[in-house]
């Protein structure tokens, strides 16, 4: 079956660019994206731009309103994501604790919906 | 006509009767086989309806609980079939197979603690709560009903049945696996199932005199830890938890008075204690420390042990106890640890030592109603007996239950008439 894993850390709690950990976290996440893809696991996946760049969109009585940031604030944010396909939720736990952020932050695991199933 | 009408009333009985003895079984039997918790309770339910019809109308089968087995798993297949357009037809297919297969295999005990042990993993999934997973163990493996459970966790029977259908969803619509886990999973599981158990004895143990179900809820944690031990031979913690239980359980007689209060350890009468269960948990825990592999539940049992071994109160190993007290400390740093450590030093080393380790975590177990009590026990030693008393009272306050609460009014009682005596 197929999960999502979202990505969720505080704006500054991974290290940032130009810091001495910023090199082994991205060397980090390839390693990581290439056990995945090794594994035949690895779906999708995609980092997002900060959250202060988000835009939440709502449709009222045909009027579309937006709204400057995102959906929900909070002090941790959704900074990427990846879809992972599993046999079960273990597998995916597994998966999922391989994401670099996962240190820094959290990620939840979500199976996706699969609308050919009961 | 008259014998028609005993057993027309007996029938419900023999049912009910039969539920506490084999429900666990059956439920955790049809759980397995089906792959689904909500069919398999649901196909139980049919089955006990139409044995109430049936056995009133035929008199009791030959072997109940084989003839109610049969007739739930044919009950979930007429389930499966009525359900069959909304589902795909290999899964149907699939579980008509595993149904045919288990029905040829009736009494492959073996198989099925393998397959007990798997749900157990199952119902103790890291993903789910605590709280939830004790819930449905008691469920799926011990057969206990929603309403006994919600009692249990004092709750409504309808948010604990709420509780249950998330649970089950969960574990449906996460994937979360049936099986138990390989190698790198299995101590973080391990750990959760252990807790689990200990979390079952303990809502049985530390309960009033006026729920008689919790007194079951002991019995089914060590039933539980026999199919572990039995499941995971060589497995030193597994040992310990279930030699713990069985130590706990041998004072069960004598931990409480004709007045539903608790007796102290200290005032228990050693002579009714279980010398049998003292011996298996003895044992038990010998062989599980000669692999070398200490753990939490196999130090506390050993306190236990040393205090099944004394004589009496006073006759009591304290060093010891505060030994192995400080080890479980030292491996797992937990205030109530702490808290019984400083029990075991007020008699090993004085009353004075005791009280200004208190101090040290009055923070962390300030509302912990034990606390207050110990601290009142040691006041009182100590012949402060105005600061006792008001320990005393917040220990009342901070009471759970009535058992607690009676216990802690004798002893301050005591405490009052001690001072009115003139020394």
């Amino acid at each position: 079956m197929k999960y999502m894993a979202l990505i969720y850390r505080a704006q500054d709690s991974s290290p940032a660019y130009g810091t001495p950990e910023f090199g082994p976290f991205m060397a980090a996440y390839q390693a990581a994206n290439e056990r995945f893809a090794k594994d035949g696991v690895l779906v999708a996946g995609e980092a997002l731009e900060a959250s202060s760049t988000a835009t939440t969109v709502r449709v009222r009585n045909g009027r579309t309103e937006t709204l400057d940031g995102p959906f929900a604030e909070s002090k941790e944010q959704l900074g990427g994501y990846y879809i992972f396909e599993c046999d079960n939720l273990d597998d995916a736990i597994r998966y999922a604790a391989m994401i670099p952020t996962a240190a820094y932050g959290a990620v939840e695991v979500r199976p996706v919906q699969d609308l050919t199933r009961s | 006509m008259t014998s028609g009408t005993t057993e027309a009333i007996s029938i419900p009985d023999e049912i009910d009767r039969l539920v506490r003895l084999d429900g666990g079984r059956l439920l955790s039997c049809l759980i397995i086989n089906l792959r689904d918790f909500q069919l398999a309770e649901d196909s139980l339910q049919d089955a006990l309806e139409s044995a109430v019809m049936h056995w009133s109308r035929d008199g009791l089968p030959g072997s109940p609980s084989a003839w109610l087995m049969r007739t739930a798993r044919r009950k979930a297949i007429d389930r499966i079939r009525k359900a069959a357009s909304f589902r795909s037809k290999s899964a149907e297919l699939a579980a008509l197979i595993v149904l045919d297969n288990a029905a040829s295999q009736d009494d492959e005990t073996e198989a099925i603690a393998d397959e007990r042990l798997k749900l157990i993993f199952t119902c103790c999934h890291p993903a789910l709560d605590q709280k939830t997973s004790v819930a449905l163990t008691l469920r799926a493996i011990g057969g206990l009903k929603t309403e006994e459970i919600a009692r249990a966790f004092v709750v409504s029977p309808d948010s604990m049945a709420q509780r249950l259908v998330r649970a089950r969803h969960k574990i449906a619509k996460a994937g979360i696996p049936y099986e138990v886990p390989g190698p790198d999973g299995w101590s973080q599981r391990l750990d959760a199932v252990l807790a689990v158990i200990y979390l079952i004895f303990n809502e049985g143990y530390a309960a009033s005199s006026q729920q008689h179900l919790r007194t079951e809820l002991c019995v089914e944690a060590i039933r539980l830890g026999r199919v572990l031990t039995a499941l995971c031979p060589r497995e030193p913690e597994v040992e310990g938890l279930l030699a713990l239980m069985l130590l706990h359980q041998s004072r069960c007689a004598t931990r409480l008075d004709g007045l539903g209060a608790i007796v102290s350890l200290e005032d228990q009468d050693r002579g009714r204690w279980d010398r049998g269960l003292i011996a298996e948990g003895t044992t038990l825990l010998e062989r599980a420390l000669r692999r070398g592999r200490p753990g939490p539940y196999q130090l506390q049992a050993a306190i236990v042990a040393v205090h099944a071994e004394g004589a009496s109160f006073a006759e009591t190993d304290w060093h010891e106890v505060a030994l192995i007290y400080q080890t479980l400390v030292a491996m797992r740093p937990n205030p109530v640890f702490e808290l019984n450590h400083i029990v075991a030093l007020s008699y090993a080393q004085g009353p004075g030592v005791a009280l200004d380790r208190l101090a040290t975590i009055a923070a962390a177990l300030g509302a912990y109603q034990p606390y207050h009590a110990v601290r009142a026990d040691i006041l009182a030693r100590l012949g402060q007996v105005e600061p006792a008393r008001r320990a005393y009272q917040e220990a009342i306050r901070l009471s759970g239950n009535d058992a607690e609460r009676l216990f802690l009014t004798q002893r301050l009682g005591a405490l009052v008439g001690a001072r009115q005596t003139p020394a």
